[in-house]
């Protein structure tokens, strides 16, 4: 080993504070995006994987009813590979010892053979047998719910008719990773279920013989979906065709794919903070200790080594100190993108994962960590190289300092010594201070969106569930009923006040644009349902006109408030309505249409029907209203105000939190780097002047505090701007999280400012405990001796 | 001359363990400083003259032996009990100024006042010292000589009863060297600090009143002058 590689393994050690401050804000870096972009990459394969085993469909719909025949000019369309037709029904189970309302959708199996698209994935015991009658599989989600294994038996009530069943499997499926019930926001895996059972004894309960209800389509290669969905739909029109719609809007994969795109854009944006931070602080800390080593820089050229050999020694150095974060930050990004495809596994329900490790996500982080440690070393290395050794091996003279702008404008007579100091200080390196300030505004930032996560999904279930869906619970007909099936919900024991809602499967159009949704009939002045305006304040729906979703408005169809759009309903008569656009509401989850109630059934040419009803109920009454609920053979499922809430924070919970802790750790990781190399390179650089202090009679507090000072004022100046970016960031996520499903508001609690706050001056705090204890070694001796 | 001692030494033993070697600085030495005396203490590299310098000024322990200054033994004071000495009783003169880079000359002089208990204003000390033309400048501003006549006025400022000054005109030219010492010489005379000088140059020791020689960690020698020279007389 050279001399040169034994003093770099002892440099090393003698910095290996600094180097395990850089290294956790490297590991921060690195971490981030190997987690991120592993979990991307495994998920988006694992996803094709599984679609392409399962031979999930590419266009999509449902219909009220046509002959088996119809499948053969189906067939025949032009683009059409291979289609499937099946039996699907709406259900309500009955789960022994469970006593809220359970419901669900059977889907149909061929009769004999494997399906031909949207196969099951088994998991626990089997498909049911050929012809069998009475066996269903069950979903694994629901049957992780009710602890259901092949050999269980439940009932199902189909067109009110009860059948027992009995559990052969436990399956999964691509079309349902993420299975909502009707009228439902998210999955409830104890109250909705997906069971498969074979076609012909579905198609008998369901009085569906020789006829089918959905269709799945798989496409030639080259053929635009959009031209089988138009001639799908206008084939299967006179069937009361739904309206097909392609892979793109089918919702579960809808979802899946909104899912990864967010963990996309994460994996942009906390990667990128970290490295940049990193390289900042890589920076600042290498070309700090070569300033301080050009007295030996200054003897070794003098004894000959050449500038090569000295630029090689410091990147050496520098590699060293970088390779630690860097191989610690893919250990510990591979081991987080384990855990975090876990529960994006379980989450939605995927049969098996494949981890995808790229070598180019490894490259990456390494090539971008090398270029900013690199950068930061050639610079300070060439300048300390190309000083003559005569020169360089001198101490470097007095640093020039000058009085501070707050001083000259009159402040100095109220600043001490010490404080002019620390402007001093500040002042005379400007570049470093405000890079050191753009540090720790970058970990105040990333600590915020770790909580704006939070404060959002806070106040979008407050706005949901607080002032806009007030019902305790909604119960959905089967079919379009008439309004006074809302005096028999109100005359149950225990039901305070019930408002009916029509809502209508269309789409709506807008010169070229169009989006399916429901256009939702509402009472005037119902006070349980209320659509809300920019300021959360009640809109009234018109009696004429239709309101619709600020997003849906604007960023879908390009309608503004005075035009007219054009509303194909998908039920019944399928009219083709033109209304006037008349307000525009304000809501986070999900898009919606809403008319007045008796204008949708005087247009849709029916008698005052309605598709559901919202309750206000007596908490207490809870079960003896369900009990009589499943008596009601309409009511095709109910949705609990109270179970949405707690089933939305759990998703939020499970995907979010993960991450949240993540982020949180790495941002302080962030701050604590900073702040300590900031103080660990001020009590390097200024040693011998503090212990001069220090000699002269200033006590350990007095020196510290010009040392902490420094530190302390760039902190306190860093947490407004680190509060700004902080914003900026979650404006950032907000909108880039924003789709039909869901809009994320930019809404930052003033907790979320402290947090971020509190935890950057915990890590002041800690850096001033270590910089206390090293002031007690200040050697005070030495500041007396000959330098040599 | 008054006879009022400042600092009493006995068997003063400083012995450095390095790994497993033990370095034996000083081997019991006993001194007494007198109010108002200004020594040189000579000696080779080694000789035990730095180490002594730093236990007086309380900057380091003795192994064994005792200072009394004013009642007080510094070989058994705490920390912050040396701390408090070294604030209120000693002014210190280092080998390369040890000025902070950040304050001008009077800041820097003010850095000391401003915690000292009796000291002069900035502007006098300096003015002592012939800086007083100088006041505002920052150390990148002022040469070598400049920069030590500030630190002198910097260890003078808190009126100290005793000025530890180690290798003071060390890193200076002679004509620079010898408008330092009259600095301290005049410092020594119009306000009576007791001044210790650490040097090397034999010469330095023609202006002091008593000098004392130093040789493997024992006082090898000490003499009065019978006259001190002024150090515009001294060359070397």
């Amino acid at each position: 080993m050279g001399v040169l590689d034994r003093k770099l393994r002892r440099d090393l050690w003698h910095l290996r504070g600094m180097v395990l401050a850089i290294s956790l804000v490297l590991l921060g870096g690195i971490a981030t995006f190997v987690m991120a972009r592993v979990t991307h990459r495994s998920l988006a394969e694992t996803r094709l994987m599984y679609y392409a085993d399962q031979r999930f469909a590419e266009v999509f719909t449902s219909l009220v009813r046509a002959p088996e025949p119809v499948a053969e000019r189906i067939a025949a369309l032009p683009g059409v590979d291979r289609i499937e037709t099946r039996v699907v029904a709406p259900v309500n189970i009955e789960i022994e010892g469970y006593g809220e309302p359970v419901t669900g959708r059977i889907v149909s199996l061929p009769d004999h053979g494997e399906p031909l698209l949207n196969a099951p994935w088994l998991r626990l015991g089997r498909l049911p047998a050929p012809f069998a009658d009475e066996e269903v599989t069950v979903s694994e989600d629901f049957a992780r719910a009710h602890r259901l294994e092949p050999g269980d038996r439940i009932a199902v009530i189909v067109k009110g008719k009860r059948r027992p069943l009995t559990v052969v499997g436990v399956s999964l499926s691509p079309e349902y990773m993420y299975a909502i019930p009707p009228g439902a926001m998210f999955p409830d895996y104890e109250r909705y279920g997906i069971l498969w059972m074979n076609r012909r004894a579905l198609a008998t309960a369901y009085e569906m013989d020789g006829a089918f209800n959905d269709l799945s389509v798989t496409l030639q290669r080259g053929t635009s979906p959009r031209d089988v969905i138009d001639a799908l739909d206008g084939l299967l029109a006179r069937y009361g065709g739904l309206g097909a719609y392609d892979r793109e809007d089918q919702f579960s994969h809808r979802f899946i794919t909104e899912e990864l795109r967010q963990l996309a854009t994460m994996a942009t944006v906390f990667p990128v903070i970290f490295l940049g931070v990193a390289a900042l602080l890589l920076n600042v800390v290498v070309t700090r200790l070569v300033t301080l080593e050009r007295e030996q820089i200054g003897t070794l050229k003098a004894f000959g080594y050449d500038t090569r050999a000295i630029l090689a020694h410091y990147l050496k150095l520098v590699l060293a100190m970088v390779s630690i974060g860097l191989a610690a930050g893919v250990g510990a990004g591979l081991w987080l993108a384990r855990g975090m495809t876990a529960i994006y596994q379980n989450f939605y329900s995927f049969p098996y994962l494949r981890l995808r490790l790229d070598a180019d996500v490894f490259v990456q982080a390494v090539v971008v960590t090398l270029l900013a440690a690199l950068a930061g070393t050639l610079l300070a290395v060439r300048r300390a190289a190309a000083l003559p050794p005569a020169i360089a091996m001198r101490p470097e003279p007095p640093p020039v300092y000058r009085a501070t702008f707050l001083e000259r404008a009159g402040l100095q007579r109220r600043l001490a010594e010490p404080t002019r100091m620390i402007l001093r200080d500040i002042a005379r390196r400007p570049l470093r201070s405000a890079l050191t300030v753009l540090g720790i505004a970058a970990a105040v930032g990333t600590l915020m969106i770790t909580n704006f996560s939070r404060d959002a999904v806070g106040w979008m279930v407050d706005v949901q569930y607080g002032l806009s869906s007030r019902e305790d619970m909604t119960v959905l007909f089967t079919e379009p009923t008439p309004q006074r099936a809302l005096y028999s919900l109100t005359s149950l024991e225990g039901v305070e006040h019930a408002e009916g809602f029509r809502a209508v499967p269309a789409r709506l159009v807008y010169r070229h644009r169009s989006y399916r949704t429901e256009v939702e009939g509402v009472e005037p002045g119902a006070e349980l349902q209320r659509a809300l305006d920019a300021s959360l304040a009640p809109v009234p729906i018109p009696s004429e006109g239709v309101v619709l979703t600020e997003y849906l408005a604007n960023e879908i169809l390009g309608i503004a408030p005075g035009e007219r759009l054009r509303i194909e309903v998908l039920e019944g008569r399928r009219p083709v309505l033109e209304v006037p656009v008349v307000g525009l509401t304000r809501q986070y989850l999900g898009v919606n249409a809403y008319m007045n109630r008796a204008t949708v059934n005087r247009l849709l040419r029916e008698g005052p029907a309605i598709s559901g009803a919202r309750l206000a109920v007596d908490a207490a009454r809870i079960d003896t209203i369900y009990r009589e609920l499943r008596r009601m053979p309409r009511v095709a499922g109910t949705v609990v105000r109270e179970n949405s809430i707690q089933q939305f924070n759990e998703m939020m919970e499970e995907t979010i939190i993960f991450f949240s802790f993540v982020t949180a750790l790495l941002g302080g990781f962030i701050a604590f780097g900073v702040v300590y190399n900031s103080a660990r390179i001020a009590i390097s650089e200024r040693g011998r002047e503090l212990a001069s202090l220090r000699v002269l009679g200033f006590t350990r507090g007095e020196v510290g505090y010009i040392l902490l000072g420094e530190i302390a004022l760039l902190t306190l100046l860093a947490i407004p701007p680190g509060f700004v970016l902080g914003r900026g960031l979650s404006a950032y996520l907000a909108s880039s999280f924003t789709s039909d499903l869901y809009r994320v508001p930019l809404v930052v609690q003033p907790s979320t400012y402290a947090l971020a706050a509190s935890i950057v001056l915990a890590s002041l705090a800690v850096s001033a405990v270590l910089m206390w204890r090293k002031l007690a070694h200040l050697d005070l001796i030495e500041v007396l001796k000959t330098r040599e | 001359m008054s006879n009022d001692v400042v600092f009493r030494a006995r068997g003063l033993t400083k012995i450095y363990r390095m790994g497993e070697v033990e370095v034996v600085a000083l081997r019991g030495v006993d001194l007494d400083l007198y109010r108002r005396e200004f020594v040189v203490l000579l000696g080779p590299s080694g000789s035990g003259k730095s180490t002594l310098l730093n236990i007086l000024g309380g900057l380091d322990s003795a192994t064994s032996g005792e200072v009394i200054y004013a009642d007080h033994d510094l070989v058994r004071a705490s920390e912050r009990e040396l701390t408090e000495f070294r604030r209120h009783h000693v002014g210190f003169v280092f080998q390369f100024y040890n000025l902070i880079p950040s304050l001008t000359a009077r800041e820097n002089v003010a850095a000391v006042t401003e915690i000292a208990r009796a000291p002069m204003k900035p502007e006098e000390a300096l003015e002592l010292v012939g800086m007083g033309e100088r006041l505002d400048h920052f150390p990148a501003q002022l040469s070598g000589g400049e920069q030590q006549r500030v630190a002198i006025a910097r260890a003078i400022a808190k009126n100290p009863e005793v000025l530890l000054c180690d290798e003071p005109t060390g890193a200076l030219d002679s004509t620079t060297g010898i408008v330092v010492l009259e600095a301290l010489a005049r410092a020594n005379r119009e306000l009576g600090t007791t001044t210790v000088v650490i040097t090397h140059n034999v010469v330095i020791a023609g202006m002091a009143d008593r000098v004392i020689r130093m040789a493997d960690g024992r006082i090898a020698g000490s003499e009065h002058n019978t006259e001190r020279k002024s150090p515009s007389e001294l060359a070397w």
